[in-house]
């Protein structure tokens, strides 16, 4: 009898092909498994991905939709991808959203500045509102040694209930009848749009631009030097005189800040007033996390990513529309490709050899 | 003794990605012998025992046990078969007590038979002498017990092929005695053991056959009464190597170095260093011989601004830089080559042309204003990789793939090519290859001979009497002595390493 041996050996480094192959088949694994949700709910799965495609990318109106998702999850991505360089765990994109989208409703409503000087400023304040949330988890990990995935994500329920706060409370619009929203924003605040689309062009361009800068930063810069020794080996970038705090700091403020300026965009740009968090941002800050993964922490790649993930957001709203599915299913979706691809990781490290077995097998001593 | 064979390892092949580690090796042991296993760090010592241990699984190759042919799949199998192995880097869990260590993993004794298990232990121990206190926890053990923890571990489940991986690096010269004298207890109750060592020395000392391995493949077998040091050494490199270094008197120049009643804790927050003075000057090598963890690395640490003094002074070059930065002190002038290379030396992900610049990146011309200059960066990569003779498919590969003795290189080609003052050497050649060891010591030597001062950190007593002018000897954190190193006896520094007697504190000046 003869028997083929299948062995686990450790690959040394997984080349391009590999890692495009593998980052596919986590997205199609997670089609799958979606599908038999889609099909437990008594609607094809094909014909289910059949209109998300259409919805997403069929019409022009779909890829405007794609685009529009695509921004906020740019920006945030981004913004990962740096903080994930340094082996930073920012979980908290969704609160430092939320921070920027509360900056610019306080200079839209209540800072009393009109006119052009609107916008910059809502971008700015936006984006330090985003940075000085960040930097919170930042400051208690470098010089506390808290846990950073823990702090990041408790940072996102303050942000939350601070939204709820102000909407419910000091910053209910008198105009409003008794709805939880501000009141919306002088036009002048309102951010262009891209004609008969939704999108909200400028943050695209901040966003675009923000992928090139952060792509040169990490690449040619001593500062994205320190960022990827620390994230490959701190021992090593303290042996080497570099500073974890000061590197750390940097990284989340752009981290936060990317994010903020993602939350100016989405009240700027698509509402034009403050309202619940969960209309704000639709899981955009937890959604970029998977935006980061699926780059494999490249800030350009993150402009394809941010656009597949957009893609999948917007397709979502047409079977919700069209099928009557919970809009859910599309968060399950996101979760299943970050499992796959995590999974995934672990068997590019990996591989499988097949060889011919022997017939004689181990024998006990007697 | 029984000239039969015991073990027979036939045409080993055992390739991994890029290189083929054994080529075709041919192995045999007998049933009471000690049977070293010579050759240079890479040679594939290690992978062949891996291979018998089940860690590994041959490409090519049978094995034989007691003329039966075996499959080993695991290191569970391997024990059923009554082979066992002591690693270079022990398995133990520190936080439990020895026997508890010693069951982990068995059936027996889960549900509170230790009673048995003890009474074994003793009975093993005692054979053996292999005394340890049964119920101490193995982080409080030196690294001498808890070597003897892995050897009872095994014995405790009745191997008869034992394998010691480099078992003498973590010793001092008295632990080693005491080491063979058991190795030579388990022989002559019959069991097999198979020393890997790349030090010719000890397999002239304590084996009884020899077989040398060279890049994968077997270059002899003979019984260790006809062999000697230059032959082994020639079989081993494929050359002839010179054993004596050439060393000119030390030119000693100013004082770059004092330290003056040093304290310092360890990780765990007790004493490592405890009141510690002492000079070095340009253009000699002082040598820090010490068993491992009698501070040792708190001192490294402390001189190279990684670790805070808690009390005393470090003058360096006139100027006192007590607890300043990493970055500071190697602004300086101090090279430092650090004990873990993997961990502290070097970015494993990254290029070899990138870790190149680990410390020099942030200076012209590496870096023109906040930018890196990659054409520089690649050209002072290829000069470098030249220079020292670094193997590297290219200077782009990741510092990961180089071998143990080029990572090393690495480190020295960065380390010394701002002209340091002060070089401070931990372990410089831990685990490398005669070869390399030749050139990093030669490195070493030369910097001397330039003017720079070396601080040499060495567990290695030949390294450090061959290559120190003086020699301090740390115990527990303090100075056990100074001596010149040409009357330094290897018996007397052994003496000094155990803590046994003080002696005078020469001084210079």
């Amino acid at each position: 009898m003869r028997f083929v041996r299948i062995r686990i050996e450790k690959r040394p480094a997984p080349s391009g092909g590999l890692i495009l192959l593998t980052s596919s088949l986590a997205i199609l694994a997670a089609l799958v498994v979606a599908g038999l949700f889609f099909w437990a709910y008594g609607a094809s799965p094909l014909h289910a991905y059949r209109l998300i495609l259409q919805g997403a990318l069929g019409s022009k109106l779909g890829l405007a939709e794609t685009v529009r998702r695509a921004i906020p999850l740019l920006l945030c991505g981004v913004g990962l991808t740096l903080a994930f360089r340094a082996l930073f765990w920012n979980i908290g994109a969704e609160g430092q959203l939320l921070l920027g989208a509360v900056a610019a409703t306080w200079v839209a409503l209540f800072s009393g500045l009109s006119g052009p000087w609107l916008i910059p400023v809502m971008l700015v304040l936006g984006f330090l509102a985003g940075a000085i949330w960040a930097l919170i988890p930042a400051l208690l990990k470098a010089r506390l040694g808290i846990n950073d995935v823990i702090t990041t994500l408790m940072m996102n329920y303050i942000a939350m209930y601070l939204v709820l706060y102000l909407i419910h409370g000091p910053w209910k619009g008198p105009q409003m009848r008794g709805f939880a929203y501000t009141d919306f924003f002088p036009k002048a605040a309102w951010f262009p749009l891209i004609p008969g689309t939704r999108i909200h062009w400028l943050t695209l361009i901040l966003g675009l631009l923000a992928a090139i800068a952060a792509y040169i930063l990490l690449t040619k810069t001593k500062r994205g030097f320190e960022i990827r020794v620390i994230g490959e080996n701190p021992e090593a970038a303290r042996f080497a005189g570099m500073s974890y705090t000061r590197t750390v700091l940097i990284v989340m403020a752009l981290s936060g800040g990317l994010a903020g300026l993602a939350g100016v965009g989405e009240v700027g740009g698509v509402h034009h007033l403050l309202r619940q968090p969960e209309q704000i941002s639709l899981g955009y800050g937890y959604t970029a996390i998977i935006v980061a993964w699926l780059a494999r922490r490249n800030p350009l790649a993150v402009i394809l990513t941010a656009l597949l993930l957009g893609a999948l957001m917007a397709g979502g709203d047409v079977i919700k529309a069209s099928l009557g599915l919970p809009f859910q299913l599309v968060n399950m979706f996101n979760g299943l490709i970050l499992s796959f691809l995590i999974s995934g990781e672990l068997l590019m490290r990996y591989k499988l050899s097949f060889q011919p077995g022997r017939r004689r097998w181990a024998g006990r001593p007697g | 003794m029984a000239e039969s064979e015991r073990l027979e390892m036939r045409g080993i092949v055992k390739r991994f990605p890029g290189v083929v580690a054994n080529d075709g090796v041919d192995f045999t042991a007998r049933a009471g012998e000690i049977h070293a296993l010579l050759g240079e760090n890479g040679a594939g010592k290690t992978t062949l025992m891996r291979v018998l241990y089940g860690i590994y699984q041959p490409d090519e190759g049978e094995i034989f046990l007691d003329g039966r042919a075996i499959q080993v799949r695991s290191p569970a199998e391997a024990l059923a078969l009554g082979i066992g192995m002591v690693h270079q880097h022990f398995r133990l869990v520190p936080t439990l007590s020895v026997e508890e260590n010693v069951i982990l993993g068995l059936r027996e004794g889960l549900f509170g038979n230790l009673r048995r298990v003890r009474e074994r232990l003793a009975a093993i121990a005692r054979d053996y002498g292999l005394e340890v206190d049964p119920r101490a926890k193995v982080w409080e053990l030196s690294v001498g017990e808890q070597q003897r923890v892995e050897i009872l571990k095994a014995l405790y489940r009745r191997v008869q092929i034992l394998i010691m991986d480099e078992p003498t690096s973590v010793l001092t010269p008295q632990e080693v005695k005491q080491l063979f004298s058991t190795l030579r207890s388990l022989v002559e109750a019959g069991l097999t053991v198979i020393f890997i060592t790349h030090k010719l020395d000890e397999v002239l000392e304590v084996s009884d056959r020899v077989t040398v391995l060279r890049k994968g493949k077997v270059v002899a077998t003979l019984p260790t009464a006809e062999a000697d040091k230059p032959s082994l050494a020639r079989m081993m490199v494929g050359r002839e190597v010179v054993f004596r270094l050439e060393r000119g008197p030390a030119k000693l120049g100013e004082k770059l170095l004092e330290v003056r009643d040093l304290q310092a804790l360890n990780d765990r927050g007790l004493p490592a260093i405890r009141g510690l003075s002492f000079e070095l000057y340009g253009g000699e090598i002082l040598g820090v011989a010490g068993v491992a963890g009698n501070g040792q690395k708190e001192l490294v640490e402390v001189l190279t601004g990684l670790r805070k003094a808690t009390k005393g002074r470090v003058l360096l070059f006139g100027k006192d830089l007590t607890n300043r930065s990493p970055k500071e002190i190697a602004a300086a002038g101090v090279a430092h080559i650090p004990e873990e290379r993997l961990r502290r030396g070097l970015v494993p992900e990254m290029s070899v042309a990138e870790n190149l610049v680990l410390k020099s990146y942030r200076d012209p011309p590496f870096a023109r204003g906040p930018f890196l200059d990659q054409r520089v960066i690649i050209s002072h990569a290829e000069r470098a990789i030249a220079a020292y003779q670094i193997m590297t498919p290219s200077y782009n590969t990741p510092a990961k793939l180089l071998s143990g003795g080029n990572i090393q290189r690495l480190i020295l080609a960065r380390e010394l090519s701002g002209q340091p003052r002060l070089i401070i050497a931990a372990h410089p050649t831990y685990g490398l290859d005669v070869g390399a060891t030749e050139q990093i010591r030669g490195l070493l030597l030369r910097q001397r001979e330039l003017g720079a001062g070396v601080l040499l950190i060495s567990e290695d007593l030949e390294e450090i009497l061959s290559l120190s002018d003086q020699i301090l000897v740390l115990f527990a954190g303090q100075a056990m002595g100074l001596l010149e190193a040409e009357e330094a006896e290897l018996e007397e520094l052994g003496l000094l390493m155990a803590g046994a007697g003080r002696r005078r504190e020469s001084s210079k000046g």
